[in-house]
């Protein structure tokens, strides 16, 4: 079925919508965790309770249902029985409820990378462990089809005594994998980690790179259904980082397996994933689109850490805004302020607030040009306070990834309700599809060489247009192979005497 | 390009489409899982038999080793010293088959109530049926009873111990033993997730129990004292099973058991349903704690 590959491009918009197939069920496993901690790990349990899997559509894999987690964190120290005693003779409870997870529901279709975010002690990890099966939640359910391979806190449990290949083994059988099926792996988890030289040490001997690029190479090869993985992009040198994203970018492209990563690294989300969830004081506060919940986790890092919900503020800007100058004693305060007074954001759309309620790229030349032509934009925006500030923008190429071109800081001289219009030449480029997103920032009081976000466009108001050359094959790079004079050279190494005889072949000319 | 792929034809599943859709493979399932805790088992016992003796020179060794200077010690201060003595010939055997079923209940005990805070870290990074963890670690004080057995064998050969048919019996006395170990083990592992206290408690409580049950000393000496306090003994589950090892493989002439010292078959039948109480208490404990160990510890 040709549904896969379509889908997953259009993904993005179609978080909800299952694609129809009515294709077997290929899966051995399937489990479901309920509130009350019963866990039915075989099919056939699961269909004598009334939570089955059957109303979940076949290409779900993973769907959380209204979970919440609890957690009971002792007020005193009650780690002893003398303490529990005279707690519960004076009818001390001991400890404190705290709710880590409020109500999150979605579903993981198979093949997606998901990825989750938030700040720290949102509550991304204990979610990742309750699918993982290692807490229970509190209410709600999670439902799951295949074999599931957990890779948090760094590690899946290496014991520092036995020797590499001994750690392998036992964690494959953990993970559920029988020693044939990991004989099989083996080969592969060595060489990924090159640590071919040490298997037959024990861990403890280890540096501590090396432990979790085992650890890490364990969980990427064996051959798990879905890939848990928590905070891991930082393991390991540079060359190992390199292998990862390779085997990354491998991964999205594979329609069978799924990965579901928690991560602060929005490069990485925007990069890999197709859909993502942003989580905050343990609710889900943006949902899909992986650019819109980057960009929103990124706007939640301005705020001050574990401020409660602010108090709906006095819009600053907005009133005074139209009357002129007087809007610029509030937007000269300070920054924080500035940052934790946003308004909530159902009021706005992602990326806007009241200092800035309006910023959107708006094509003015066709939005499919060839590379002939120059492509010219507006980007349009209503800002009304009298501080410096900064627009930029960005053409990304959503093809093959990355950003294209982006000019820097341009400094902003007109407030007000304005369109600023700028044109780009195509002619360096092969077909391709971009698309150009702006956002506007102020100087950082604290750090006078940075600037700080006070805008964005969303997905919305972001403007996507396509480079179409007729009867030009896609190419592999985005500039064209003319653009640049590429000089060739011959040196020939068996000719001893006169080295580099053979003359410049000049700038070759293709097509 | 396809949605559905099964591990083994991964390039047939776009064909599978029609037919077999519903009827997902119950007990495929069910052998999987049963197998996955053996894996997980076989791992466990072998890491952990790895452990052991991490880093000693004589290793495994030792597992002979300890019962038999401790038995030394004993025999010297009881057998010659204080001339204890049940009328047995081979008296010193059955002193030490005491010794070895007695460790092993003891070790046993310590070791599956460490179990779950010691693979804490594991635990929290990957979850997998934890009773598995209390099994591997009892099972892994089982391997050493197995040695300790065979030594204890061949010294009851050396000494002319006279075997009869009811050596066939062990095993069976073996594996109630087994039964309230584990039984024990579940509830000390459950309680010390909680409370490390217990730790020391049944430090001080397996003292108590090693001078409440006729292993050291005959039974002749608490039948002394009286004869209902030497019932009462034999009412212990761990020191009926001690005694009905000893009667079994050694001395079936002078063992006193539970079953020829108490005539009352119901007041005799007590240790075998406290053994069954104890198991089904630990099982019932472990399980209904056991999927929060992992947020507690």
């Amino acid at each position: 079925m040709t549904s896969k590959s379509s889908e997953k491009s259009s993904r993005d918009a179609a978080a909800s919508a299952p694609s129809s197939p009515s294709v077997p069920s290929s899966l051995d496993e399937e489990t479901i965790i309920t509130a009350a901690g019963e866990r039915h790990e075989t099919t056939e349990e699961a269909l004598e309770s009334p939570d089955t899997t059957d109303d979940l559509p076949e290409d779900v894999v993973l769907r959380v249902n209204h979970v919440s987690k609890v957690f009971r964190l002792p007020t005193e120290r009650a780690s002893g029985l003398k303490q529990a005693f005279i707690n519960w003779t004076r009818g001390i409870k001991g400890y404190r409820e705290q709710q880590v997870l409020r109500d999150i529901s979605f579903d993981v279709h198979r093949g997606d990378f998901f990825g989750i975010v938030g700040r720290n002690g949102s509550g991304k990890s204990t979610l990742l462990k309750l699918i993982s099966g290692i807490y229970v939640p509190e209410s709600g359910q999670i439902m799951r089809r295949g074999k599931l391979v957990p890779f948090i806190e760094l590690g899946v449990g290496f014991n520092p005594e036995l020797t590499g290949r001994e750690n392998v083994y036992l964690n494959g059988a953990l993970l559920g994998f029988s020693r044939t099926e990991i004989d099989a792996m083996y080969d592969d988890i060595v060489q990924f980690a090159e640590l071919e030289d040490f298997m037959d040490q024990k861990l403890k001997n280890y540096s501590s790179g090396m432990q979790v690029r085992l650890a890490f190479s364990v969980a990427i090869k064996a051959q798990g259904d879905i890939l848990v993985l928590d905070e891991v992009l930082a393991v390991g040198d540079e060359a190992f980082q390199r292998k990862c994203n390779n085997f990354f970018a491998s991964i999205k492209k594979d329609p069978t397996k799924t990965v579901i990563l928690v991560t602060h690294d929005m490069g990485a989300v925007k990069k890999y994933c197709n859909r993502a969830i942003l989580i905050k004081d343990g609710r889900i506060v943006e949902s899909g689109n992986k650019d819109d919940v980057a960009d929103r986790y990124s706007l939640e890092n301005l705020e001050p850490l574990s401020t409660p919900a602010p108090a709906p503020a006095p819009a600053p800007a907005e009133g005074e805004g139209a009357g002129e100058g007087s809007g610029e004693a509030e937007a000269s305060g300070d920054a924080a302020a500035a940052a934790a007074a946003q308004p909530a954001p159902e009021q706005y759309p992602l990326g806007l607030n009241a200092r800035v309620p309006l910023l959107r790229v708006n094509a003015v030349s066709s939005p499919v040009v060839s590379s002939d032509d120059e492509f010219t934009f507006d980007v349009e925006y209503r800002f009304d306070e009298k501080t410096p500030f900064f627009l930029t923008f960005a053409l990304q190429d959503m093809t093959r990834g990355g950003t294209t071109y982006e000019p820097g800081m341009l400094p902003m001289t007109r407030t007000g309700h304005q369109k600023v219009s700028f044109t780009l030449p195509m002619r360096a480029f092969t077909s391709t599809d971009f698309k150009i997103v702006a956002s506007l920032s102020e100087p950082d009081p604290e750090n006078p060489e940075e600037t700080q976000r006070i805008a964005f466009t969303n997905n919305e108001n972001s403007l996507m247009f396509t480079v179409r050359n007729d009867g030009e094959k896609t190419h592999d790079g985005l500039i064209k192979q003319t653009w640049f004079d590429l000089h060739q050279h011959y040196e020939d190494m068996d000719a001893e005497s006169e080295p580099g005889t053979d003359a410049e072949s000049g700038a070759t000319d293709a097509a | 390009m396809n949605n559905s792929v099964t591990e083994p034809n991964r390039d047939a599943a776009g064909a599978a489409s029609a037919a077999a859709a519903a009827p997902k493979p119950a007990k495929p399932v069910e052998t999987g899982k049963s197998n996955y805790s053996l894996v997980v088992l076989k791992e466990l016992v072998k890491t952990d038999f790895k452990m052991r003796y991490q880093g000693s020179l004589l290793g495994v060794a030792w597992t002979v080793l300890k019962p038999l200077m401790l038995f030394v010690v004993m025999y010297f201060v009881f057998v010659r010293f204080l001339k204890f003595t049940d009328g047995t010939p081979h008296f010193a055997m059955v002193l030490l088959l005491g010794i070895v079923l007695w460790n092993f209940f003891a070790e046993a005990t310590n070791m599956g109530m460490q179990s779950i805070v010691s693979r804490g870290d594991l635990m929290r990074k990957v979850h997998f049926p934890n009773y598995i963890i209390v099994i591997a670690a009892t099972l892994n004080s089982m391997i050493s009873l197995a040695i300790n057995l065979g030594v204890v064998i061949v010294f009851s050969i050396i000494n002319g111990v006279h075997f009869t048919w009811r050596v066939a019996l062990v095993p069976v006395g073996i594996l109630e033993l087994y039964a309230i170990t584990v039984g024990v083990a579940l509830m000390l592992a459950t309680f010390n997730v909680y409370y490390r206290d217990i730790q020391h408690l049944w430090e001080v409580f397996l003292q108590a129990l090693f001078y409440a049950m006729p292993i050291i000393y005959p039974l002749s000496m608490a039948v002394n004292v009286s004869p209902r306090f030497a019932e009462l003994i034999l009412l212990n589950p761990v020191a009926q099973t001690i005694q009905d090892i000893r009667y079994w493989l050694i001395a079936p002439e002078t063992t006193p058991t539970t079953w020829n010292y108490i005539h009352d078959p119901w007041v005799a039948a007590i240790p075998l349903l406290l053994v069954a109480a104890v198991l089904a208490l630990g099982i019932y404990v472990f399980n209904r704690n056991s999927r929060k160990f992992a947020e507690i510890m």
